[in-house]
């Protein structure tokens, strides 16, 4: 049940969609959930399909069962200013900054200090507490950096290791550790059932851990119908056309003899498809990190899609 | 946790019917079911000596490295020397390529026939950077380089190296002008425009004005407002010690000094590179998968192309699903399959051949099985073996999804279509296994440049015609 959820994966395997859906499943009745996007790409509101989000934490979804969902797009140069102005009480000096570039050049060229700006955002959002003392946010759900990067992204420690010793960037990646690598943190990773993603998933898996940061759980993603399964296909393959042929012309389907060649086509080249996914499942299962499924949504990750993804993710109750 | 998609009630327009209407792919239409769409003629672009470098663009995932390198063996087995320039191929593909050490020079690429040659390479960022510094400076100099800690941190990945990289690694072998034609996979960047984009905006951002004052604020201090730039300077760059560190601001000033010397800026080098993607001889390939986001990036790419004044060969529309049963139609399919399912079938075919045909036994008319105990006119009636009723509805629910699929695929390209008709199409099948290895490659590259639909075995006959509709006699 960790606070922070860390929504990771290889590009294009839906770390957005799933990232989202884990924030609506995760507001259950009567809480409230954070999501947060760090790569101003405004997937977020795209999928929601609001207005771009500003740099302001806003409600944008009411889940099932009525909990809550706020959303937030990091801005790594607005944060970076408003430590300046915090620290160092800048002024109008800030927006001086800003003009000449040294705003884009800090957050742009300095190892680690974009990385730290934004988790160290999000891990303020997890400490927030409200008037009463509870926390603000039950959860805060992270859209993260593709695999290939999130290791380094989440170490920040590390990474700002060259930089100034003393100042705010420093104090702010070791108050960020201290969230990142504790067990309120859990990094998800998305992948599919095809070699390439596994393997990346495999590989950031590992460095994950040589990094000890806290690995949460393996959601496969886009997951097909499981229509034949394995007993039939192997049936389809043995020599069983005759029967195919009278039992489609008795149910009425005409030129059954020109169907059936073309049908049992399909189910071997589905056998083979399922055969494929059996070993990326295997690869995944020695991983020895919980896995979860969710279905390829036919018409493709839309608003009532993504409540579908939320509901599966709060029954097979990921992340709670 | 398996659900199907769609719930088989639902209408799938545009999808072939069991009356062989509609666009069917296996009504042998030459075009793959893209009617009047121009296809894009592979074999004529690899074969034509004029062509000498081939860009595969694309979103993520799509299948930029599979073709960059199917392409590149069709090619060199159609005679010319060829070298493939891939990014981030497979493990396995780069195993059975041999190009799975990193050591930043094409390497020639076993099993390839006929006079052609091929040769591939897998790009090493870091390794390349650091040959450009080595190109240009002294060794000692260059040593200070590449020791630099900003220098390290830039050349091991940041927003914008890779593509600038690939940039620079294209330029390199075009200018040792060893191979006839030179195949280009891009980095996996989200978006296919930061290959054209990345390297210019890491160029800039190197040679920026913030860069600048930061490495001669003297200079440029002297020539407008100096007390008010010098004192503006000192807070910032106060402020960014603070931040950053003096080391690593010196670091900075440092590197950028020594490398603005020896070439003349990296904006100048990222542009010269650029036009040599303007140059004749130059043909991008827009790679996408039948999908919406694939397929609106493929759009925006056409689009700044166009405006770029860069040619574009056309389309590869990778991973289309086809089916040589395409007049069986989704929702028949699902309903014959439930008829089967629910044990509503009785097997008339062996006694009664010959009664108005067997459409006779439409699902809608359904014969239950207790028709059957009842019949004694039809004493050769059998029910259709549940297993053998088990296994033909599941063939046929496998055949729905995959016509839902294939709808839904079509659907989203003639959306493409209709606002580019300009644009050749080439369509590749989804073969059920990965591409790793020279087969699955030059099986890629035969249906690229095939006009075969996608539902059709690479090696299979061509497909029958469709059924004429019943009783149309
Ligand atoms: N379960 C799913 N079923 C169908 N389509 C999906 C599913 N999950 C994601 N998608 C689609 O896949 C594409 C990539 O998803 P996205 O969340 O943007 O990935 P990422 O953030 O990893 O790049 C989008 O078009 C999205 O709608
Ligand atoms: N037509 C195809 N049929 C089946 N698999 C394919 C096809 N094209 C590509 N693949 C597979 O898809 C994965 C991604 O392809 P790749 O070429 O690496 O994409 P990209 O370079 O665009 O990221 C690889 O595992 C590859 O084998
Ligand atoms: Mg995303
Ligand atoms: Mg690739």
């Amino acid at each position: 049940m960790s606070r922070l959820q860390v929504v990771s994966g290889k590009g294009g395997t839906g770390k957005t969609t799933v990232a989202a859906a884990l924030a609506l499943a995760l507001a259950k009745e009567g809480k409230r959930t954070l999501l947060v996007e760090v790569e101003g790409r405004q997937g977020i509101a795209q999928l929601f399909e609001t207005e771009p989000l500003p740099y302001e934490e806003r409600k944008i979804a009411v889940a099932p069962g009525g909990g809550e969902v706020y959303a937030l797009a990091i801005d790594a140069e607005r944060a970076l200013l408003d430590y300046l102005q915090m620290f160092y009480k800048l002024g109008g000096a800030g927006r001086a900054l800003k003009k000449l570039g040294a705003i884009d050049f800090a957050t742009t060229v300095a190892p680690g200090v974009r990385d730290v700006l934004l988790t160290g955002k999000a891990c303020e959002a997890v400490r927030r507490r409200d008037k009463q003392g509870r926390y603000l946010y039950d959860h805060v759900v992270m859209d993260a950096p593709p695999t290939g990067r999130i290791t380094r992204f989440l170490n920040v420690n590390d990474e700002v290791a060259g930089l100034a010793r003393i100042g705010p960037i420093h104090n702010q990646a070791q108050a960020v550790m201290r969230v990142l690598k504790s067990p309120e943190t859990a990094v998800h990773l998305v992948t599919l059932l095809e070699e390439m993603p596994v393997q990346e998933t495999a590989d950031g898996i590992a460095e994950l851990r040589a990094a000890e940061l806290p690995v949460g759980a393996v959601i496969v993603n886009m997951v097909r119908p499981q229509v034949l399964d394995e007993d039939a296909v192997r049936v389809a393959r043995a020599d069983h056309r005759e029967d195919i042929v009278r039992a489609l012309t008795a149910a009425g389907v005409s030129g059954a003899e020109r169907l059936v060649a073309p049908l049992v086509e399909q189910a071997a080249a589905h056998a083979q498809r399922v055969e494929l996914e059996r070993e990326q499942r295997d690869v995944l299962a020695k991983l020895d990190v919980p896995a979860y499924e969710l279905p390829l949504l036919g018409e493709g990750a839309d608003l009532a899609g993504l409540y579908r993804l939320a509901r599966q993710l709060r029954k097979l109750g990921v992340g709670a | 946790m398996s659900e199907h998609m769609g719930d088989g009630t639902a209408s799938v327009p545009g999808t072939a019917t069991d009356a062989g209407s509609g666009p069917a792919p296996d009504t042998g239409d030459r075009n793959g079911g893209l009617g009047a769409v121009p296809r894009l003629e592979v074999d004529p672009l690899l074969d034509d000596p004029a062509t000498r470098i081939v860009v595969c663009c694309g979103a993520g995932g799509v299948g930029k490295t599979t073709t960059a390198a199917a392409l590149g063996v069709r090619a060199a087995e159609r005679g010319r020397k060829v070298v493939v320039l891939t990014i981030d191929p497979a493990r396995r593909l780069a195993q059975s390529m041999g190009i799975d050490q990193l050591d930043n020079v094409p390497r020639r690429v076993p099993g390839i026939e006929g006079d052609g040659e091929l040769h591939a390479m897998m790009l090493d960022m870091k390794r390349t950077f650091d040959e450009i510094v080595e190109a240009h400076a002294d060794p000692a100099r260059a040593r200070a380089i590449l020791e630099n800690p900003f220098y390290q941190s830039l050349s091991a990945g940041f927003a914008g190296t890779q593509e600038y990289m690939a940039m620079e690694k294209l330029g390199q072998l075009r200018t040792r002008d060893s191979w006839d034609l030179i195949v280009v996979d891009t980095p996996p960047s989200r978006s296919a425009l930061d290959f054209l984009d990345a390297p210019k905006r890491l160029g800039s951002f190197l040679d920026g004005r913030f860069i600048k004052l930061l490495v001669a604020p003297a200079r440029v201090g002297g020539r407008a407002g100096m007390k008010f730039l010098n004192a503006g300077m000192s807070m910032m760059t106060g402020t960014l010690g603070k931040l950053l560190g003096a080391q690593f601001l010196r670091d900075v000033q440092t590197f950028v000094a020594a490398m603005d010397t020896m070439f003349g800026g990296f904006r100048t080098r990222a542009d010269a590179t650029y036009r040599l993607l303007q140059a004749p001889g130059t043909a991008f390939l827009v790679v996408a998968a039948p999908e919406r986001d694939a397929l609106r990036e493929a759009a925006y790419f056409v689009d700044r192309l166009a405006a770029e004044r860069m040619p574009l060969a056309g389309l590869v529309l990778n991973r289309v699903h086809g089916s040589r049963a395409a007049r069986l139609s989704a929702e028949r399919a699902l309903a014959v399959a439930e008829n089967l399912e629910e044990g509503r079938i009785v097997d008339h075919a062996a006694g009664q051949t010959g009664q108005g045909g067997p459409e006779a036994a439409s699902p809608e008319t359904p014969v239950s099985p207790t028709d059957n105990g009842a019949s004694a006119a039809a004493p050769m009636d059998s029910a259709v073996p549940p297993s053998v009723a088990r296994l033909t509805a599941g063939l046929l629910r496998l055949h729905a999804e995959r016509m839902q699929v294939l709808a839904r695929e079509r659907r989203t390209r003639d959306r493409f279509t209709a606002l580019h008709p300009e644009v050749a199409v080439a369509e590749v099948p989804a073969l059920p296994g990965d591409v790793h290895d020279l087969t699955g490659l030059r099986a890629i590259g035969a249906r690229l440049a095939s006009p075969e639909p996608p539902g059709a075995p690479a090696t299979a006959p061509p497909p029958a015609g469709p059924t004429p509709p019943a009783g149309a006699a």
